[in-house]
């Protein structure tokens, strides 16, 4: 059923009677060209990419727990292009402009809103800073603006300018940036390839690989084993584990980032502003809760939850730029699994195991990153080659030293 | 999550500083395949979801480095040794 203003009034005369299921509860065929392991974001925009750009129908998506279930639930819903360097610039890019026509591509509300991302800088040397990374923008066509004390001020009066240890300066901004509604980019991106064949198989988890002669032929899973041609790995967080299954020992440590969500009030902050002096982001969701977060915790965790020094921490940056933060009461917090990459940047390249393909290591980067993430992934297991805007995010880089380093903190996951 | 602290006793993590898994070895740089020695020894890990050996430095305290055999799935801590193998900092 194809979403319209038409279908919309032709329901409300029945009285909403007629919708159906956005896709369909799918059990696990024999046999497919194409496998994704993982009903996330990631995975399901792989699976709708194959299906619209490739052609590619026979697929399944297996998802351990219910789709979106994951990091795809579990971030603060930040769109956003502003990185500096050439490797990681252009696929940010990619991902903002398929991110402009995701709903009318995937005739879904998503909630796009470009509402702009404002990066806050604190001191003259990180005023430089961010002037070369807005001239890094602008060079690959990215809108990028570098905004005085006082344009920040007009934008967002209510911070705090004079701080003591931390005064505002001023701020890039990249005016399309913004926010989206993370769980329906998930449910659109289901909705569009279950109409077009492809297979969505909820709680059911792999449990191994049947590997002969070097290539994947088969998985074995809770419901099952599924012959594929191909197969795509799009767990991150958990991708450690999964390729441990494939033989695979990668350049991960999975790590939990928590975010939080303040009680609803009125409408407060306009845009996306980030503390450039630490580590905090903070906006203000349609229901009216300040969603924000800050640093991962810090170390090897798989638990799915947090814990305290890291809340009193994020809370102490966001007072540091906005003391009204603390009459406000926080609702509710989380933890998500991140792929901590070794040096802060994503993978998504073929592994030594035939026909099997990685798509992991997005550390604090991967919701935004979910259109391009999955059509390049898409374009890699249905061709076999990089698309060009993903070529310098390889497997191989960590031992050919072409890293892509955007903090410059080395091989220390917990640091990026 | 608190560490127990071999010679502090229990401490809250923020006095502590993770540097991450203890299980790798720094390889022989004049072996015959040192690069790729190199290459699994600074950026593969295991990653394990369960038990894993990590370095801590005591930061706050006695200054000293741990290697804290910890759950990654519960935060529970099994084990607390000085990571150079003495009784006392």
């Amino acid at each position: 059923m194809k979403y319209s203003v038409f279908s919309l009034l032709k329901e409300a005369f029945r009285g909403h009677t007629g919708w159906t299921p956005a896709w369909r509860k799918a059990e696990p065929k024999a046999d497919y060209d194409v496998v994704i392991i993982g009903g996330g974001g990631h995975g399901l925009a792989t699976a709708y990419y194959l299906a619209t750009e490739h052609g590619i129908t026979n697929v399944a998506v297996l998802e351990k727990g219910y789709i979106g279930s994951g990091n795809a639930g579990r971030n603060t819903t930040i769109i956003r292009s502003n990185y500096l360097l050439p490797g990681n610039e252009g696929f940010y890019e990619w991902s903002m402009k398929l991110w402009e026509g995701l709903e009318q591509s995937f005739n879904y509300n998503a909630m796009v809103s470009q509402r702009g991302v404002l990066n806050l800088y604190h001191s003259d040397q990180q005023r430089d800073a961010f002037a070369r990374r807005g001239n890094a923008m602008r060079l690959h066509g990215v809108d990028a603006e570098l905004l005085d004390r006082e344009a920040v001020r007009r934008m967002v009066p209510f911070l705090d300018y004079d701080n003591a240890r931390f005064p505002i300066h001023g701020g890039l901004l990249q005016r399309r940036g913004g926010t989206a509604r993370h769980d329906a980019v998930v449910w659109g991106y289901a909705r569009g390839a279950d109409m077009r064949g492809v297979d969505i198989v909820e709680n059911c988890e792999v449990t191994g690989f049947d590997i002969k002669d070097g290539r994947v032929t088969s998985i074995d899973t809770t419901r099952g084993t599924i012959r594929a041609k191909k197969v795509g790995l799009a767990v991150a967080g958990n991708t450690s584990r999964v390729g441990a299954l494939a033989g695979l020992r990668l350049p991960i440590e999975s790590h939990v980032l928590q975010a939080f969500v303040s009680e609803g009030i009125k409408p407060a902050i306009d845009h996306v502003v980030t503390f450039g002096a630490g580590h905090f982001y903070i906006s203000q969701s349609d229901k009216g809760g300040l969603v924000f977060g800050g640093d991962i915790d810090g170390y090897n965790s798989y638990a799915w939850r947090g814990n305290l020094p890291t809340v009193e921490d994020v809370m102490e940056e966001g007072m540091a730029i906005w003391p009204g933060l603390g009459r406000i009461r926080m609702l509710r917090q989380w933890g998500g699994l991140m792929d901590m990459s070794m040096d802060g940047s994503p993978i998504i390249d073929r592994t030594p195991v035939g026909g099997l393909y990685l798509n992991c290591g997005w550390c604090y980067g991967g919701f935004k990153a979910t259109p391009a993430s999955g059509w390049c992934f898409a374009h890699l297991i249905a061709r076999d080659e990089l698309f060009s805007v993903a070529a310098a995010l390889r497997l191989d880089r960590y031992a050919t030293g072409a890293l892509i380093d955007e903090r410059g903190a080395g091989a220390q996951p917990n640091m990026h | 999550m608190r560490i127990p602290c071999p010679f502090c006793g229990p401490r809250g993590n923020e006095e502590f500083t993770y540097l991450g898994d203890a299980s790798v070895q720094r390889p022989d740089p004049s072996a015959p395949a040192a690069a790729q020695a190199f290459h699994d020894y600074v950026y593969l890990r295991d990653n394990p979801s369960g038990l894993h050996q990590e370095f801590w430095y005591h930061g706050g305290g006695c200054h000293k480095w741990l290697v804290v055999t910890r759950n990654t799935r519960t935060h529970d801590i099994n084990d607390v040794t000085f990571a150079d193998g003495g009784a006392r900092p």
